[in-house]
């Protein structure tokens, strides 16, 4: 019989070993424990898009579209724009992932995304609606995971956030009680907040930034904390299986916040840096 | 446009719409050995949010290839009745649910001994008949005594509370009306004798001082329900005869 909690053979071979390197603040691929890999930010790079962006996070490439359309509020909400998003964990991006509509961690990916811009109260959605309670704009972000090193948490909250950012939406006007387009004019959302999300893997009391596949293998457990601003988190999501110690909640927090402080800077002066898919 | 009413949820001596003081949870129940055809069952009542958990195992892992060579596999399947909620939610597995389980799932991993059951499954159903906020934290207490209950092996029963903030206050075991007007919600699982955090959410905003101050509160309300299961458990056994003693 295994011993409570060990892992099979190679994994805990990795364990141990990444466990030996953190102590002495080293990684396999170089890093320092609270170091992102390095991180290429690109909009509009979907022409038939509202709104679209490409992030590659070391090895994961994450790639979202905005659209945009007319629609019924949701009952709670007659005064809000809607939002919904989809994530997809495509086949093509690890022999982790198979063909199939989308699983759980998909369904989860899908749902911080959410949480991240919604609670921020990113988009100010009362400016969205033509005729409260009957017809507001729906906001639809697809989030495509095309090649998947570790971590498609932080890439894929980065790439809604700057394909929203970045959305030029069609015009609706409300002639004589109904919706109508203005085909000659497209504007951008409004925007009050830059939402950004920090994954922390945790190798007992011992914290790593931004796991890649390998080492999200052999961790413990992870969070995804979604900062609104320098001060405000708007979702956490302790995410894979295992505990988090209560004793390492508060560098938890304090390194999140830096890191979210230095991911919001890289958004901000990506945006608008137009590229190709490649 | 229309006026609004704004009602104000906490009054001005710190006093919450239902009565409640800030750091003040709902009325509890929490029973174990509830149903008798599962191997383990416990029932959670929170106020009006009522939940029956179920474990069904250690069994023979389906389908075969899931199986686990050196653990058991853990099954978890949190679902909310169609009369639960205002309105009638569709009877199917929502989005919701579907990541709810899966957090769930993972909280418990941490705290059953897998490895004492090798190439097995062990099943966990948790249902929600009445939801009024608080269903997953409950969920989560239901099916860590129901694990208990069925005497399968785990290294601390964990138990579940969400803290809120309203109107700029943090606030224990928020109600419904708390929970969809206020500005956060923050579901959190403990296994408080292994002092480690088990599930971790947050809905809404808050700042840090303010998510230090959520979690303390947390701590001190999961330290209660935490009794009352080991309670719920002594009872159960207290007039417990093993079969062939009657």
């Amino acid at each position: 019989m295994y011993r409570i909690g060990e892992k099979p053979y190679p994994t805990k071979i990795m364990h141990d070993k990444l466990y030996e390197l953190i102590l002495r603040g080293e990684r396999l691929d170089g890093r320092g424990p609270y170091q992102y890999r390095p991180l290429e930010l690109k909009t509009s790079i979907i022409e038939k898009a509202d709104g679209s962006a490409m992030v590659n996070l070391g090895g994961t490439k994450i790639i979202a579209g905005v659209k945009t359309s007319l629609g019924q509020p949701y009952p709670d909400t007659p005064e809000q724009a809607n939002i919904v998003v989809n994530a997809e964990l495509l086949p093509l991006a690890s022999s982790f992932f198979e063909p199939g509509p989308p699983d759980e961690r998909a369904i989860e990916l899908a749902r911080v995304v959410d949480r991240c811009i919604r609670e921020s109260k990113m988009i100010e959605l009362e400016k969205l609606v033509y005729i409260p309670g009957r017809s507001v704009l729906v906001i639809y972000i697809d989030v495509y995971v095309l090649d998947y090193d570790g971590n498609y948490f932080d890439p894929s909250v980065l790439a809604s956030v700057a394909a929203l950012a970045t959305a030029k939406i069609p015009l609706y006007e409300v002639k004589n009680g109904e919706v109508v387009l203005n085909p000659d004019i497209r504007s951008s959302l409004p925007i009050r907040k830059f939402p950004v999300s920090v994954t922390i893997g945790l190798l007992g009391d011992k914290i790593l930034v931004d796991p890649t596949s390998l080492e999200e293998s052999a961790i413990d457990t992870s969070v995804v904390i979604g900062w609104s601003d320098e001060d405000e988190m708007a979702a956490i999501q302790k995410n894979l299986q295992g505990f988090i110690q209560m004793s390492v909640m508060d560098e938890i927090i304090r390194v999140s916040r830096e890191r979210s402080i230095e991911l919001r800077t890289k958004l901000m002066e990506a945006i608008g840096r137009v590229g190709t898919p490649i | 446009m229309l006026e609004r009413v704004e009602h104000r949820l906490i009054t001005e001596d710190g006093r919450r719409i239902d009565g409640r003081a800030l750091d003040e949870m709902r009325p509890v129940r929490i029973e174990a050995g509830v149903l008798d055809r599962s191997d383990g069952s416990a029932y959670v009542e929170m106020g009006k949010t009522k939940i029956y958990a179920a474990v069904y195992g250690p069994k023979e892992a389906h389908p075969r290839h899931l199986a686990q060579p050196h653990k058991a596999i853990l099954n978890c399947r949190y679902h909310m009745a169609a009369f639960s909620v205002e309105g009638r939610k569709a009877p199917g597995m929502t989005r919701r649910e579907i990541e709810l389980s899966k957090v769930i799932r993972e909280a418990l991993e941490s705290i059953v001994i897998l490895e004492e059951f090798p190439r097995s499954a062990i099943d966990i159903f948790i249902e929600v008949i009445q939801a009024d906020a608080g269903t997953r934290t409950a969920g989560i207490t239901a099916a860590s005594l129901a694990l208990a209950d069925a005497g399968i092996p785990i290294l601390d029963l964990c138990a579940g509370i969400a803290v809120g903030k309203v109107e700029g206050r943090i606030v224990l075991d928020p109600s419904e009306e708390e929970d969809k007007k206020g500005e956060a919600d923050m579901p959190v699982a403990m296994a408080p004798r292994m002092g480690s955090i088990v599930l971790l959410q947050l809905n809404g905003r808050m700042t840090s001082s303010e998510f230090v101050e959520a979690l303390n509160l947390a701590k001190k309300g999961i330290g209660v329900l935490y009794e009352l299961q080991r309670k719920a458990l002594g009872k159960k056994f207290a007039t417990f005869t093993p079969v062939g003693e009657e």
